[in-house]
């Protein structure tokens, strides 16, 4: 996977029309660009249709969390007739003895430390990758990309069995410590792809100034990591809020539920009959993601298109 | 650096290194043993030889249909996803205004589609009387047993992962406008039509990122789990019973841990075959511009 290792930094590219004026264009070129027209609006059209379908579930999510029950099902338009909160009222309290708020709170107990973690621990190891040469160096990354490709499914018995034997089942140990230690490849390979981009010159200027290394990196190339680093703390957030074989394996206590397994637990108490208050802990289950995301979607399309391109 | 200790980066690594030695070395390794024994965490583990691998591949028919289910869940989703995720970029790949609208609807389910809300959401969109069905008979068409009928249960799933054909259709996006634009200009000189450059100039240049997609979207659509286990519960008749479904089932409800391991290690061979097999054959049809290293 030689490409995996191309350390050249993306420039975007820049669509360039050369300005000419109508007058001065041959009939040939008239013709392209009427061909250029008629091609945009197909493809406007088309944009638009998938766009509709990709959205239009969500739009019904919402629309239907106002509904009443009486009304759910009655036709595909997402707009509710009688708009009522009850769905949220009842979703909120939710079918155990706990609120929403207990769980988004446990959600952020797992996510908060895991996405700090995350960041610190695949600095690190990016830095000592992108700048270091030690011995071992060619075999440990090789091992880093190896497990880029390592279906969890084939640690996650044994990893079970380590926490239990620590003592961590029912905590969200086993979801945070791995992320101290830089488990997600992905990440750790996204930061050295954006360190291999950037230049050098002031990170030797600042060791010639007498600076050490963990110096230089906290003073120079963290700041110079930020947006490669904010990708990674949101992407982290998405996937620990969107995990749910995580807390299904490891915690027991209903108390301890973050946002996904009590979503699990009300649609088997409740989904025969109270569907709006489904749907509104569906939408409240999706809420803190999407406002993370329409904050940030910029860093994500970046994140991704980084992470993705150097492959 | 120069100057500085050949073991200076070592300790940056390191917290790597030793995670990569508890999380994943040691569980990787155990996990081969375990699918050697009979442990059902009461006792310690008890050495079976290859009984569990002869069960699975003699005896189960649970793991006979699981694997079936498996392999023709992912033959199902990857093309089709990969297929359509390179026709939007394509699509968008273009002077268009708002774009950046279009790319961010197109990524948002992407970012959600993983979690188990969007799993119930589903449930509704393709329930009997659901959304989709809704808009069928309002278009006069007859509604269809989604994920009540064997036979449409499992594409319902993977209609969900279609839909979160963003961040594969964002990779595609961004190789397509690293392409050169000379190279069409010419090409319209010699009088090439838009298919003939998209076949021999588009198609070749990011066949790296097709690969990357290819793999990385395999190696997940093997690891299925939230769709089934939210939507189907592996039913109808174990439609939609993926192997990670019973694997998970088979260790952290039967408590099966050997046989469970045994079923993983099946799962990792496969994957890591068509893996192996991906990259061998890449050297045929994946080019890499400006690559001397090859």
């Amino acid at each position: 996977m030689t490409s995996l290792s191309d350390p050249t930094p993306q420039t975007p590219v820049v669509e360039t029309m050369p300005a000419k004026s109508p007058a001065r264009l041959s009939p040939q070129e008239l013709k392209l660009r009427r061909r250029a027209r008629l091609n945009a609006s197909i493809r406007y059209s088309l944009l638009i249709v998938v766009g509709f379908i990709m959205v239009y579930p969500l739009l019904w999510l919402i629309g239907a969390s106002f509904k009443t029950n009486a009304e759910m099902f009655a036709s595909p338009w997402f707009w509710p007739e009688n708009p009522t909160i009850q769905g949220y009222i009842d979703g909120w309290t939710t079918s155990t003895p706990y609120t929403f708020a207990t769980f988004f709170i446990n959600s952020m107990q797992i996510v908060i430390p895991k996405v700090i973690g995350t960041a610190i621990s695949a600095t690190l190891v990016a830095y000592g990758f992108a700048r270091f040469h030690f011995p071992g160096k060619r075999i440990l990354f090789a091992i880093l990309i190896a497990t880029l490709l390592l279906p969890d499914v084939v640690t996650r018995i044994p990893q079970y069995l380590l926490f239990r034997e620590l003592g961590w089942l029912d905590t969200y140990l086993p979801m945070i410590v791995p992320a101290w230690f830089a488990w997600e490849a992905f990440f750790v390979f996204m930061l050295i792809q954006f360190m291999r981009s950037i230049p050098r010159e002031m990170e030797e200027a600042a060791r010639v100034d007498g600076a050490n290394t963990f110096q230089v990196l906290i003073y120079i190339v963290v700041p110079m990591l930020l947006p490669a680093l904010v990708s990674v703390m949101l992407f982290q957030f998405m996937w620990t809020m969107n995990d749910f074989l995580g807390p299904l394996i490891y915690i027991s206590t209903v108390e301890k539920y973050p946002i996904s397994l009590a979503l699990k637990l009300s649609i088997d108490a409740t989904e025969a009959f109270n569907w709006n208050s489904i749907l509104a802990m569906t939408v409240l289950a999706l809420t803190p993601s999407l406002v993370v995301f329409f904050l940030a979607q910029k860093s994500f399309i970046e994140g991704i298109s980084t992470g993705g391109t150097k492959g | 650096m120069g100057g500085d200790s050949k073991y200076l980066g070592l300790a940056y690594v390191a917290p790597y290194a030793l995670g990569l030695l508890l999380f994943t070395a040691f569980p990787f390794l155990s996990s081969l043993y375990l699918s050697f024994t009979d442990y059902d965490l009461l006792s310690s583990p008890e050495w079976v030889g290859l009984d569990n691998y002869e069960r699975l591949f003699t005896r189960d028919r649970t793991f006979d249909k699981s694997l079936r289910v498996t392999l023709t869940y992912v033959a199902m989703t990857v093309p089709l996803k990969l297929v359509f995720a390179l026709f939007i970029a394509v699509v968008l790949n273009y002077r268009l205004k708002g774009i950046n609208l279009f790319r961010t609807a197109y990524y948002v389910p992407s970012i959600l589609g993983g979690s188990i809300a969007i799993a119930v959401l589903w449930r509704y969109i393709f329930a009997g009387d659901g959304l989709m069905n809704m808009i069928l008979m309002a278009v006069g068409i007859e509604p269809i047993n989604w994920f009540g009928d064997p036979e449409n249960a499992l594409f319902t799933i993977t209609l969900l992962r279609l839909w979160q054909f963003g961040s594969a259709m964002v990779i595609f996006l961004a190789a397509l406008q690293s392409v050169d634009k000379s190279l069409y200009e010419a090409a319209a000189i010699d009088g090439a039509g838009p298919w003939q450059m998209f076949r021999n100039i588009t198609l070749p240049l990011i066949t790296p990122v097709i690969f990357f997609n290819l793999i990385m979207q395999t190696v997940h659509a093997f690891q299925e789990f939230n769709g089934p286990y939210i939507i189907t519960q592996g039913g109808p008749l174990k439609s939609t019973y993926l192997l990670p479904l019973y694997i998970y089932d088979e260790a952290f409800k039967d408590f099966d841990m050997g046989y469970a391991s045994a079923i993983s290690w099946v799962l990792f061979a496969i994957i890591m075959v068509l893996t192996l097999l991906a990259f061998w054959s890449s050297k045929k049809w994946v080019y890499y511009a400006g690559d001397e290293r090859n």
